[in-house]
């Protein structure tokens, strides 16, 4: 497949090469200031080889007429702006809009052909600035789930961890500041530690332009990405306080930026967040606080030809997980199922009692780069993680101080990228990448370690080629191999491994020949080669339409927890159980999407179906009796699958001040291996949005939102009956039933004052959970045991200066 | 320009060396911690349930010495009980992986406050009444009396709850909290 459209590609360029010779030819384009759009007047437009002038119009038009068809190189010069030069290969009429970056000097200096997306052929949303700071206080998945097609899986109300098309932990990419996050992912309630404050535009892609950063991006890939800054001498910052009805608790977040006109630059950033129990509307989440301190540091030096950047961020969070989520045995959980109230119900408090999660993550990269005359940017990038994850239960004995889990994650990465930008129809990104990661189960516990002492080694190369079709027209195409070695020392129970698994005789070289009593070590090593690819096309119609369609291979490599976790999750009330056996998940996923983008009336359709073979998932296989009582075993197991669905946005404006906004999600999710619905996929759910906006009254604001989350009616059942020593009859453990259809109603209003010259203020009111409804998500690991958020009355203050 | 361009070698000099420092740093890191194998504290292997009678002692125990997993847990029971008859009777928690085992039932009894055992049985006429109590005057079902009916047989089911609801009205379910501990044995009287 790879191969055969590797020559098609091939035999298209010489093709195009050899085209009859045509003096004719209209060059004309546009130049505008890639921040606001304005377009820049008196520009001056050099044919160097032609040696052909003339300068941008007062619309920022420029023309020259009756040229062969040839590659020539255009300068282009503006006062305040260094010269710039692009290549252009010229076969028919060509209406070109250039980009120019007035002030400053980054990634794309001079952008040929309109887009802000990550690259003109991905199927992706992105989330501005705004509307990040809607979400100051809230996580990046919160901020996440208002997307059409994004969801996701939470624990309690604070623990939110995103989920695209049904697909969540290392299914997804998060790739932060060009560092792809490694913060233990895998488990279901670790949420990604990161600083939404931190960050200036996150982008979803649901496509297939994945490769870039890894192979495994089975369901998709979320790019946080840094602010460009102007190349001149400026001190300015921001300080958000936003304040809370519901945890009684709030956010404050400061940043500040020194740049200079040298290219240099610098901003420093801190944000701390405390809530203590929010509420449902019925009663306490007794709890449920939490603690969130971060910092970030950014440094670099920019200009065209060559720059540097630096960052560091903190994270420390610290989340309560709800106290009736601490159950023991089977028993416990019928209890909690069948109460209609979570068993402790205290007053409100800030205290972070057990159980509850301790978590530090430091990221610090340091990437240069330099362009090389005719050929392209080349980079270097070396990016190193430390991640630290403390899970404390409520223990017997004053143990309760130590954490059952302790685990340290390092990871240190080292990347070059070259982007070959010398062609003007054919833009090349390639790269390699080498990785190694550590992670360190911490003695002290006095517990066995969910997630064994192990060490991986990643190697990965890619190549992505951007082909310009015509002035409509974009083609894309890239592959990836990737190689990764894992070697594990895990101490196994000897029935198990002999008995229950029959490792002994599948896995007889993992053993060490160390027996300690009950426990065998052994010596887990696996080797994995992957390849993906992709394949994008992107067609521009009149009227701001475009057609975008993209083809992806991913393959993903089992995660340690699908591997080896082992023992009992005790908000669940589960012994989770890892396989040796399980291989790595191989998906193809189409997806395709029509878009308007238009402020009159705008929408997006998209499309799209995945296969994914040796689809990993983790479901209840049976009961096991303990000392502690009945637990039903889950086990990690290898299905086929299919995931396919629609997204739809669509926003019209009304009137002048009326704008709407809707968006529609519809999914489902197959097991093909046993016929039968795949589990915890998100249901159909739907928003609509009106708001209303007068610019001449402060910029006064005010949206109405509704959004509407339908009950999951495709579930595969995993009920199960057990037997009640004390009631001395079965009772029914009915863990599959999924929550009733729910809506809620939010309000959201703000205006902005002028302080002086340079500063202003936003003031921004907001209510959630308007009619204070009682419900419960159906992707929410605790909601068994509780409800979700009742009303909250929010205010904040945005200062900037 | 010259400088520039060694400045960034330099720069990808330090990278190199930096990657080189901690790939070695991290190795030697891994070897001391190659194997931390530990032991389950928390763990309870065994329950002893001793009821006396003078010269009768009738013990009921549920032993699984590798914890969760691997082999089954066994229950055994040293004799009949006698009808009609007055027991006291006596809780043991041992964890029997450390040597000598670990006794349990002492935490319990600095906890008392914070622990509670329940025992319900179906065997007919049988009552047990929890004759221990703790600084809150609240029963903790460490120490028991137990009183036969008639001959029969049915089950006696043991929980321990950590954290309970205190008081409560005396059964498992309305104490709440989390199980640390449910067995359930066959018992005859006759």
């Amino acid at each position: 497949m790879i191969k055969r459209f590797l020559a098609f590609v091939f035999v298209w360029f010489i093709f195009s090469a050899t085209q009859a010779q045509d003096c004719s030819i209209t060059f004309k384009g546009k130049i505008t200031d890639f921040h606001d759009n304005t377009p820049i007047i008196g520009a001056s437009v050099h044919i160097l080889d032609l040696n052909k002038y003339t300068s941008s119009n007062e619309d920022g038009l420029f023309e020259f007429k009756n040229l062969c068809a040839q590659k020539f190189v255009v300068e282009i010069k503006h006062i305040s702006c260094d010269p710039k030069r692009i290549n252009i290969n010229l076969e028919k009429n060509t209406y070109k809009e250039i980009f120019l970056e007035h002030h400053l000097n980054e990634l794309n200096e001079v952008v040929v052909r309109t887009t802000s997306k990550t690259t003109i052929t991905s199927v992706e949303q992105n989330l501005k600035k705004e509307v990040i700071e809607n979400f100051t206080d809230k996580s990046l998945g919160d901020a996440l789930n208002t997307m059409s097609g994004v969801s996701s899986l939470n624990t309690g109300n604070s623990i939110v961890k995103p989920m695209i098309h049904g697909l969540h932990s290392s299914r997804l990419l998060i790739v932060n500041n060009n560092v792809r996050m490694f913060d233990q992912e895998w488990g279901d309630e670790h949420a990604p530690n990161i600083d939404i404050n931190a960050s200036e535009k996150i982008a979803v892609i649901k496509g297939a332009n994945t490769l870039k950063y890894g192979s495994d991006a089975v369901g998709g890939l979320i790019l946080i990405q840094p602010k460009k800054y102007a190349v001149k001498d400026s001190l300015f910052g921001s300080t958000i306080t936003s304040f809370n009805t519901n945890g009684f608790g709030g956010n404050i977040n400061s940043e500040i930026v020194k740049t200079y006109k040298s290219g240099f630059y610098s901003k420093l950033q801190a944000n701390y967040k405390q809530f203590g129990d929010f509420r449902a509307p019925d009663y306490y989440l007794t709890n449920s606080g939490l603690k969130n301190l971060n910092a970030s540091l950014r440094m670099g030096y920019n200009t065209y030809e060559k720059g540097f950047n630096a960052y560091y961020s903190f994270v420390n969070n610290q989340f309560a997980i709800l106290q009736s989520s601490h159950i023991g045995n089977v028993n416990d959980l019928v209890n909690a199922i069948n109460n209609l109230q979570p068993r402790v119900t205290e007053d409100f408090s800030y205290d972070i009692t057990f159980p509850k999660q301790e978590i530090y993550h430091h990221l610090g990269k340091i990437e240069a780069y330099k362009r090389i005359k005719d050929l392209g940017k080349l980079s270097v990038q070396y990016d190193v993680q430390l991640n630290r994850r403390k899970e404390f239960d409520l223990r017997r004995g004053n143990r309760s101080n130590t954490p059952v889990i302790d685990l340290r994650l390092f990871t240190n990465t080292l990347q070059t990228n070259l982007e070959v930008e010398y062609l003007d129809n054919l833009k090349i990104d390639t790269g390699v990448l080498i990785r190694y990661q550590q992670n360190d189960a911490i003695s002290g516990t006095g517990t066995n370690p969910l997630i064994p002492d192990f060490t991986k080694y990643d190697a990965g190369l890619f190549t992505i080629a951007n082909y310009y079709l015509n002035e409509s027209t974009d083609f894309s195409a890239g592959f990836r191999y990737d190689f990764s070695k894992i070697d594990a020392r895990k101490r196994y129970n000897v029935t198990d491994w002999n008995e229950t698994f029959n490792y002994d005789e599948l896995f007889p070289e993992f053993e060490t020949g160390t027996i300690n009593g009950t426990r065998i070590l052994t010596n887990p090593k696996y080797t994995f080669h992957n390849l993906s690819a992709s394949l994008g096309l992107s067609k521009r119609f009149n009227n701001d339409v475009s057609l975008l369609v993209n083809y992806g291979l991913a393959s993903r490599v089992p995660n340690p927890s699908e591997l080896f976790s082992d023992g009992l999750h005790h908000s669940a009330a589960r012994i989770e159980t890892g396989l040796l056996t399980l291989d790595k998940e191989i998906a193809n996923k189409f997806i395709v999407s029509l878009e308007r983008v238009n402020r009159n009336f705008g929408f997006s359709i998209s499309p799209y179906y995945k296969h994914i073979n040796g689809f990993i998932q983790l479901i209840p296989v049976g009961i096991t009796t303990t000392i502690r009582g009945a637990f039903p075993v889950w086990e990690y197991n290898q299905i086929n699958a299919q995931i396919f669905g629609i997204d739809i946005d669509v926003n019209k404006q009304i009137t002048e001040k009326f704008n709407y906004l809707g968006s529609l999600s519809l999914l489902q999710g197959d097991n093909l291996t046993e016929d039968i619905a795949l589990i915890h996929m998100p249901s159909t759910n739907f928003t609509n949005t009106i708001s209303y906006q007068n610019k001449n009254l402060n910029q006064l604001t005010i949206a109405f939102n509704q959004k509407t989350v339908l009950q999951q009616n495709r579930f595969p059942d995993y009920n199960f009956n057990t037997f009640n020593a004390i009631l001395q009859e079965d009772v029914f453990v009915d863990i599959s039933t999924t929550p009733p259809t729910y809506t809620v109603f939010n309000l959201r209003s703000s205006a902005v004052f002028k302080m002086n010259k340079k500063s202003n203020l936003k003031i921004e009111f907001n209510v959630a959970n308007v009619f204070n409804v009682a419900y419960r998500e159906n992707l929410n690991r605790l909601r068994y045991f509780a409800d979700e958020l009742g009303r909250n009355f929010n205010l904040k203050l945005k200062y900037n200066y | 320009m010259k400088t520039l361009k060694s400045n960034k070698m330099k720069t990808i000099k330090l990278l190199a060396v930096l990657f080189i420092s901690t790939l070695i740093f991290t190795s030697c890191e891994d070897d001391r911690n190659d194997d931390d194998g530990e032991d389950e504290e928390e763990l309870i292997t065994t329950v002893n349930y001793r009821l006396t009678n003078g010269n009768d002692v009738v013990t009921l125990t549920f032993q699984d010495l590798d914890g969760e997993g691997g082999a089954e847990g066994t229950y055994t029971v040293s004799g009949t009980l006698a009808p009609n008859t007055s027991y006291t009777g006596e809780i043991e928690l041992l964890n029997e992986t450390e040597s000598p085992a670990e006794d349990i039932t002492e935490e319990i009894e600095e906890e008392d406050d914070e622990h509670e055992f329940f025992y319900t049985t179906s065997a007919p006429g049988i009552e047990i009444t929890k004759t221990d109590m703790d600084g809150d005057g609240n029963p903790i079902g460490l120490k028991t009396s137990l009183v036969t009916g008639p001959s029969g047989s049915g089950t006696l089911t043991i929980v321990l709850k950590h954290e309970p609801t205190k008081p409560n009205n005396g059964t498992s379910a309305d104490a709440g909290g989390s199980t640390d501990v449910e067995v359930t044995f066959d018992i005859q009287v006759q």
